[in-house]
């Protein structure tokens, strides 16, 4: 079958993105936040800070601090999930300091830090890119010195076939799961991980699409900084 | 952290004039591993057992192997369980504690690449299924940190299932007995992870711990016989470009069948 023409689980072709919904700026208590909606993943995310870091001798003398927690939800997944923090869940909240942080200017605020916190609240694929991608718009929304954008998505491959933005069923069930997160201005790769099996032709050919993926995320986190903005704007001509 | 953030900023200058010239602070090129060596059947008492040794990297790992219940979404597959321990003997950097960090995730690359490549039928290590499976546990235990702890405690890894006998058991009315006998794991495929520090502008291969310190990241590939790509992860705080990642993927599958040979060649 053409690749034009096969379809996947959820109808949708081997290169299109989930119904992707962002919005910055839902936290009332947090210093930026936003939430995503990518398919069927629901996950919020606070920035908190830069602010004083506890306990001290963490802090860093010359630079701020990056900490990011990812916690999925008890209720996001079948069945349950135990609420305590996983292996998994520690090595998401790394991979995503690593990704974040190379669009940060951290040096601008030594001794600091600046805590990201992801809640999942509905997992459906995708959930460590897709918190990327909210953190990157969050972290803007906080009003914090950014280099770049940080926008994230996967591909991978099923029944032979490569794939963008894998579902849960595609991560599951598919021969290959390949996460990506991209600085489009800079051009750089701050998150890449894999598993299953590749050959590296098809694995450059994931890296590649994946990049596609997030050129085109990164035009949503733009409109959504934009929106949260257009919509002050208004509120102040209604004022007046 | 503090205070041992400022020394690596010194060591970097060092090391990339170094770099610069072709030459690593040890004397090595820059796509050069240390001195490798494997050797199985270190510890008895273990179903399976080895050390890897990348220069003065030291990591041993045990295979033990139990019966369990399996998890409810697999209930005719065993289970594979990896984890790795940072003792305090391998380095004045580590302390006693729950694994941190650095631990879990070396842990979980180790196993991802074991998993992906499908080195175990974790099917054939059902006995009675949604009630008794084999559990094949992979702990690793770090004894000298030198750098590329990865590449070391892959090979243990996977030298150590190579050597693993399982126990056989009997089923009878719904229950397991064992038979006293024993019989190898088959291992189909030997995952060979190659990690790579990228410094400055320069990728290279087998970091040690000053260069890991001073390194603006770290890609790990992983491979298996056919030359396909079995686990990757990057991890370190800056990016990559994608000249950078293709140069790491040709390292390491060029790389991989010279570490396949000490792993086969271990006694």
């Amino acid at each position: 079958m053409s690749e034009e023409k096969w379809r996947r689980v959820d109808g949708r072709a081997w290169n299109e993105l989930r119904p992707i919904k962002i919005e910055s700026g839902v936290l009332p208590n947090a210093d930026g936040s936003a939430y995503i909606e990518m398919g069927r993943n629901k996950i919020i995310v606070a920035v908190y800070g830069p602010r004083e870091m506890h306990p001290k001798h963490l802090a860093k003398p010359d630079m701020a601090v990056l900490r990011c927690r990812y916690h999925m939800s008890p209720f996001s997944t079948h069945p349950r999930r135990s609420p305590g923090p996983s292996r998994r869940d520690t090595e998401i909240g790394m991979v995503m300091r690593y990704a974040l942080e190379p669009a940060i200017f951290l040096e601008r605020f030594p001794r600091a830090t600046i805590d990201v916190y992801a809640e999942v609240l509905q997992a459906d694929g995708g959930t460590r890119c897709a918190s990327i991608t909210a953190a990157a718009v969050a972290l803007v929304d906080a009003g914090i010195p950014m280099r770049d954008l940080v926008a994230a998505c996967a591909a991978g491959k099923i029944e032979g076939h490569i794939i963008l933005d894998l579902n849960d069923h595609e991560d599951k069930y598919g021969e290959a799961d390949v996460p990506v997160a991209y600085m489009p201005r800079l051009d750089r790769v701050t998150l890449l991980q894999m598993d299953g099996v590749l050959h590296p032709d098809e694995l450059r050919r994931c890296i590649e699409l994946a990049i596609e993926g997030c050129q085109h995320i990164y035009e949503l986190q733009r409109e959504a900084l934009k929106r949260k903005y257009e919509e002050v704007v208004e509120e102040v001509k209604e004022g007046e | 952290m503090s205070r041992l953030s400022i020394i690596p900023k010194l060591k970097r200058r060092k090391i990339l004039d170094a770099i610069a010239s072709g030459k690593r602070m040890d004397g090595r090129g820059l796509e050069e591993y240390r001195e490798i060596s494997v050797r199985r059947g270190v510890v008895e008492k273990a179903e399976g057992s080895a050390e890897a040794r990348i220069g003065d990297t030291w990591v041993v790992a045990g295979v033990k192997i139990e019966i369990g219940e399996p998890f409810e979404d697999t209930p005719d597959e065993g289970i594979l369980v990896c984890s790795a321990d940072f003792a305090p003997v391998a380095s004045p950097t580590f302390e006693p504690g729950p694994p941190d960090e650095a631990s879990i995730e070396l842990a979980r690359v180790v196993d991802r690449g074991i998993r992906s490549s499908d080195a175990l039928s974790l099917k054939d290590l059902c006995l009675i299924p949604g009630r008794k499976v084999y559990v094949i546990y992979i702990d690793l235990c770090i004894l000298n940190h030198a750098g590329n702890l990865l590449d070391a405690a892959s090979l243990a890894a996977v030298a150590a299932l190579m050597e693993a006998k399982k126990p056989i058991y009997e089923v009878r009315d719904g229950e397991v007995y064992p038979t006293g006998e024993v019989e190898p794991l088959k291992l189909r495929r030997l995952p060979i992870a190659v990690s790579m520090a990228k410094i400055g502008d320069v990728i290279v291969l087998d970091p040690t711990f000053d260069e890991e310190e001073v390194m603006d990241t770290r890609i790990t590939v992983t491979v298996d016989e056919e030359g396909n790509v079995c686990a990757v992860q990057k991890s370190g705080p800056q990016g990559l470009s994608v000249e950078e990642i293709w140069k790491a993927i040709e390292i390491a599958v060029n790389k991989a069948p010279m570490l396949r040979e000490k792993l086969e060649a271990a006694l």
